[in-house]
């Protein structure tokens, strides 16, 4: 059986919690981009040409991208075949991201207790969620995720009657709420199905994915392709002054659901989407 | 809309002139202060005890700055969610606040005390905290350091970046940008 000791994971998530801080996605600055040729707002271009800039200072002097450096959430794979030495890997991850946080000058945003609120000083406890798979690979997502379009999120138990339409009113009805306060552009996460928990865990895990993949699912890559377009027809726009650009994506997974169940979670991810893998 | 100039600490008077939708570069001091030092400064105004600074016509940045790197006056430094501080913003505004500088939509409470006491809100562009950053000259804790990116700092600015969404008259750039740009089907 392959070994991997708990060292090896501890610098790598120390190393991917800068990288993802620090560095930008490419396609997000794609998205940005692509956004400039279509935006007629001429405040929504300056915005854009000021994150475009504020990319690549981040970038150049390795300075964080946003300010909130986010909770750090982790999308774990680990292979069934592969044994992980030297201690447990909860521990290992949590050790990188306080290691990382701390060296990197980064913001500790998380309070130990929701109603207490006293900061925990280094970014700890992380977020995460761990699937075995087959294989002996461990296959580490990061994100940093910023609370300010974390808490435009929502959730709701619809009705199976309330079908395909009733499922795209709730959405747009999410993003018109949130507007200017999740920092658009945004990427707006779906979870469609399973149960409440899975759902939430659905439109978070749709952020992992890179702005313009779309669903292998033919129906949902449309209704992604739809509500794009809708969403981008409310006029919100970049930092919500007003806009062509208000979202950069839609992203959807969907699972089984319950014969009485349709349970829709939106999660929304600011334009800062910052995000890393790793495969050790 | 216009691109103008300002200077703090700004009178009533001088405040008024500013509509929503301008872009305004602000040179001078700004305090810093975001959910955890907003209860604090509410609960001393409560107790009738005196701030920690002189908050009459003066601006506060609703930021929690990433920690300097060595040699650096800040760290990455952009606007947070706005609303959060919805719940206290009032009773600074009574006691002469003049500005106020986040991202996202305030509620009507606040945009009446704004009216009310001829006070703006300022957009910064939510995420460019590394741009933002660059027109931070100077950074000093003056309150709460036990909260850490929370702690109320004096900034000393120069040409800082931002868009009035609320001016004194009642106007809205969200409600107003939105509703120019809308396509309904
Ligand atoms: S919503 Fe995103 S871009 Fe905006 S302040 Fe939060 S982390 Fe930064």
């Amino acid at each position: 059986m392959r070994e991997l000791h708990v060292d090896k994971i501890i610098d790598t998530v120390e190393k991917m919690v800068q990288d993802g801080n620090f560095d930008l996605g490419r396609d997000v600055e794609n998205a940005f981009r692509k956004a400039l040729s279509t935006e007629e707002s001429e405040q929504g271009r300056d915005v854009l040409n000021q994150l475009l800039e504020n990319v690549d200072i981040a970038r150049r002097e390795r300075v964080p991208i946003c300010q909130d450096t986010g909770f750090a959430v982790f999308l774990v794979e680990l292979g069934q075949d592969l044994h992980i030495v030297g201690g447990g890997l909860n521990d290992a991850i949590n050790e990188g991201v306080r290691r990382g946080y701390k060296n990197g000058y980064l913001r500790k945003s998380i309070v130990g207790h929701p109603l207490e609120r006293i900061n925990t000083g280094d970014n700890t406890p992380a977020i995460i969620h761990i699937d075995i798979v087959e294989g002996d690979q461990l296959k580490m997502h990061f994100a940093a995720k910023g609370g300010g379009s974390e808490n435009m999120s929502f959730l709701k138990m619809m009705k199976p009657s309330d079908g395909v339409e009733g499922v795209k009113d709730f959405i747009l009805e999410c993003v018109k709420t949130a507007g200017p306060n999740p920092c658009p552009p945004i990427v707006v996460g779906v979870g469609i199905g399973g149960t409440f928990e899975k759902a939430a865990y659905l439109a978070k895990k749709s952020l992992f994915r890179e702005i313009g993949t779309r669903s292998e699912k033919e129906d949902i890559a449309q209704l992604e392709e739809e509500l794009l377009e809708k969403v981008n027809k409310l006029g919100i726009g970049p930092q919500g002054f007003g806009g062509r650009t208000t979202a950069l994506d839609v992203h959807i997974e969907i699972y089984p659901a319950h014969i009485a169940s349709l349970p829709v979670a939106v999660n929304i991810n600011c334009h800062a989407g910052r995000h890393k893998e790793a495969v050790l | 809309m216009a691109t103008v100039k300002v200077t703090t600490p700004i009178s009533p008077e001088e405040i008024a002139k500013l509509k929503a939708g301008d872009q305004v570069f602000i040179t001078g001091v700004i305090y810093t202060a975001r959910d955890a030092a907003h209860k604090r400064l509410v609960e001393l105004v409560e107790q009738g005890k005196e701030l920690p600074f002189d908050i009459k016509d003066q601006f506060i940045y609703f930021v929690g700055p990433t920690p300097a790197k060595p040699g650096k006056v800040i760290g990455s430094a952009g606007p947070t969610t706005s609303y959060r501080m919805d719940k206290y913003s009032p009773t600074l505004l009574d006691l002469g606040l003049r500005g106020m500088i986040g991202k996202g939509s305030r509620n009507q409470e606040v945009k009446n005390s704004m009216v009310k006491n001829k006070a703006i809100y300022m957009a910064a562009v939510g995420g460019a905290a590394a741009l933002i950053a660059r027109s931070i000259k100077e950074a000093e804790v003056i309150a709460y350091e036990d909260l850490g990116p929370e702690a109320i700092r004096r900034l000393q600015v120069e040409d800082f970046p931002v868009i009035v969404v609320n001016d004194t008259h009642g106007n809205d750039l969200y409600e107003q940008g939105a509703a120019k740009y809308e396509i309904v089907d």
